[in-house]
């Protein structure tokens, strides 16, 4: 895809301006819907002058508000993970739910949830980074092993053979240690639950991620242009793969820990954002983040509105978004040979 | 030619009679195991008629047609996925990949969202409707990943990758679905779509049976066909084969078999997969010898995963479709990486 801007930057600084607006935006009505709607007067008066006595007030700070914010770090974050590795691996389908990277995370909830149910919130991002980290080696294994290498195709495949297995261990344990309930909305995803606890964790690893990930776009920018010319130009691949993965085990393994294996966003936003921003990565990244946020913002906005009172999983929503794009690009470049 | 031939048809007889040698077996451990479980000594008895009341109503009411039901839904899937491979020139197609299961599943899981005032599940008419059901979500899912695929032609990347795709779809759908339900059917409905022989009971095996009497045959029948398409689309449009249209023809057999299966087994994937590719090590590249071993060896793997789910964590008792996708998960992504 190319971009519809051409080197803009004054341009593309005002997107990024406007969708920034558009965050704060979705971020007030959605909290202004919920089993009882609330005016946008009261939320200002319960960020910015909080009364204690005040159910609505209450209601925002401690329900409404978090949830919006994780649903938007949430977003940034799957989303920045998928550009880093659609970027590292040129592969257009890469994102972490096609490659199971969110069923491994989901997956190693799972098993704490099973065996050790009193760990902390930290320990369960801890054991969400390990299960991430344990799919995406496994699909790394599968890439250097196999014949001509990890086509789009097979990345799918792999990733839903892969998906297949752990989703079906998680059912196992969960159905022996009676978690179905609790597994059930890891795998569909969703927000209900955060707290500033969950807004305090994804802001940390969400920051860390998103440094290592802007450190390293320049980099990202030149593989694009094949590793041999990144090698060329005085680049460490390895070095920089690295430090890719390592980024995205962080952003994923917290997002899942938090909202459960929530699809598409990682697929589906880098793909937009390249189609706006160009292939400058150094652009791509923060633009990932903030598109990401506003995705998820208003797909939770929905999953809450279209069967209201009762939650539909955000990740059902996001997939619904999220498939005819998968179609688009598998009619396309993923498919076209 | 000749030696080689009847060398090939030996093969296939010996392979054919230990294969079913197997499966009587599997049918006495899975007897003798589970939480009401039979001594093959008890069995035979109670099979020629000596048993008390008790070991009948456990043979005949509970055992028996959760067995049967488990043979015929294998070889189903099997010989669907051998099939969708032979007709798209694919060895990773498989009706679950395809999403052709889960439009199964979810038309089946409409049906009941609509029709759980009116009908009870276990209600004998809604059971032999169920396939019906089934089968119409299986041909729009089937029609719905063709039309997305073709861009001048289908290409079988292009439709392995649009079926994930619908798959995922589907799958969106029935969760959406699944929650609107109330919890006593969505309970149901969730082990259901894991893929379990669930309360098996004599009118899922009646209303199983005729489709599968039908289907099987009518895809040996057409075999031949499946030798043809291997050798390539043009040489077969060459040798006076109407490719689309013999095509079409029989993606309607693997979508039928494939619906009926999920109808009465729920979404199991992989089988259809993983099977077709045993039974060509098995008897070579021929049509008619792999469908009908196929069948055998997917009843046979079914029934050993059906037991294997029964036993392997008691009193927890784990739905066939996950046994089954982790026995063969791992050999697909063999497959996947010796795959160009």
């Amino acid at each position: 895809m190319r971009s519809i801007i051409n080197h803009s930057n004054i341009l593309k600084t005002i997107i990024i301006i406007m969708a920034l607006l558009a965050i704060f935006i979705s971020i007030g009505i959605s909290i202004t819907f919920g089993t009882t709607d609330i005016d946008f007067e009261t939320i200002w008066q319960a960020i910015f002058h909080f009364n204690q006595n005040d159910t609505s007030h209450q209601v925002i700070q401690e329900l409404r508000l978090p949830r919006a914010l994780s649903a938007a770090l949430v977003g940034a974050a799957l989303a920045v993970s998928g550009a880093i590795m659609q970027g590292m691996t040129r592969n257009p389908l890469a994102s972490p739910s096609i490659m199971g990277v969110t069923d491994g995370a989901a997956f190693a909830l799972v098993i704490v949830l099973a065996f050790m149910p009193t760990m902390s919130n930290m320990g369960g991002m801890f054991a969400s980074f390990l299960g991430a980290g344990f799919a995406v080696s496994i699909i790394f294994v599968i890439g250097t092993r196999s014949a001509g290498g990890l086509t789009p195709v097979k990345l799918a495949l792999a990733g839903v053979a892969m998906g297949a297995i752990l989703r079906s261990i998680s059912s196992i344990i969960s159905l022996h240690f009676q978690l179905e309930r609790e597994m059930g909305f890891w795998l569909a995803g969703g927000l209900d639950g955060t707290t500033w606890t969950s807004v305090q964790i994804l802001l940390i690893a969400g920051v860390i991620g998103l440094i290592v990930a802007l450190f390293i776009s320049k980099s990202i920018t030149l593989l694009g242009l094949g590793e041999d010319i990144a090698t060329g130009l005085g680049q460490s691949n390895i070095l920089i793969k690295i430090l890719g993965i390592v980024s995205v085990l962080i952003l994923t393994g917290a997002a899942v820990s938090i909202a459960g294996a929530v699809g598409f966003v990682g697929l589906i936003v880098p793909h937009i954002t390249r189609f706006i921003m160009g292939t400058d990565y150094q652009w791509i990244i923060p633009s990932t983040a903030i598109f990401g946020a506003l995705l998820l913002v208003l797909s939770d906005l929905v999953s809450r509105l279209v069967n209201a009172p009762f939650e539909t999983p955000v990740g059902a929503i996001t997939s619904l978004i999220g498939v005819p794009f998968f179609l688009y690009l598998a009619r396309g470049s993923g498919g076209g040979k | 030619m000749n030696t080689s031939q009847s060398k090939k048809q030996k093969k296939f007889l010996w392979i054919s009679v230990l294969l079913i040698v197997l499966m009587i077996l599997m049918f006495f451990i899975s007897l003798n195991t589970g939480v009401i479980h039979i001594s093959p000594g008890v069995v035979l008895n109670t099979l020629l008629n000596n048993g008390s009341d008790r070991q009948e109503l456990v043979l005949f009411d509970f055992r028996l047609p959760g067995i049967i039901l488990a043979l015929l839904i294998g070889a189903g899937l099997a010989v669907s996925g051998v099939i969708l491979q032979g007709i798209t020139q694919n060895e990773l197609a498989d009706p679950g990949i395809l999403g052709i299961n889960t439009g199964a599943g979810l038309a089946v899981v409409l049906f009941i969202f609509f029709f759980q005032d009116s009908l009870s599940i276990s209600n004998s008419l809604s059971i032999f409707l169920m396939p019906f059901a089934a089968l119409f979500g299986a041909f729009l899912a089937a029609l719905l990943i063709y039309v997305l695929a073709w861009k001048k032609g289908v290409n079988s990347i292009r439709l392995v990758l649009v079926g994930i795709g619908v798959n995922a779809g589907f799958s969106a759908l029935l969760t959406i679905l699944q929650l609107k339900m109330d919890p006593q059917n969505f309970r149901q409905v969730t082990v259901w779509l894991a893929g379990d022989i669930w309360n098996a009971n004599w009118t899922f095996v009646m209303a199983l049976l005729p489709w599968m009497i039908i289907l099987i045959p009518m895809a040996l029948y057409m075999a031949n066909k499946l030798n043809v398409f291997s050798l390539g689309d043009e040489i077969a449009s060459g040798l006076g084969t109407s490719v689309e249209r013999e095509r079409a023809g029989l993606l309607l057999i693997a979508v039928a078999l494939a619906g009926a299966s999920v109808a009465a087994g729920g979404a199991i994937a992989f089988l259809g997969l993983v099977v077709p590719h045993i039974a060509r090590k098995l008897v070579g590249p021929i049509h008619q010898l792999i469908i009908p071993i196929s069948a055998l060896i997917g009843a046979l793997l079914l029934m050993v995963a059906e037991t294997i789910g029964k036993n392997i964590l008691a009193p927890t008792q784990i739905p066939v479709g996950i046994v089954v996708a982790i026995l063969s998960a791992p050999y697909f992504i063999y497959l996947l990486m010796k795959s160009k």
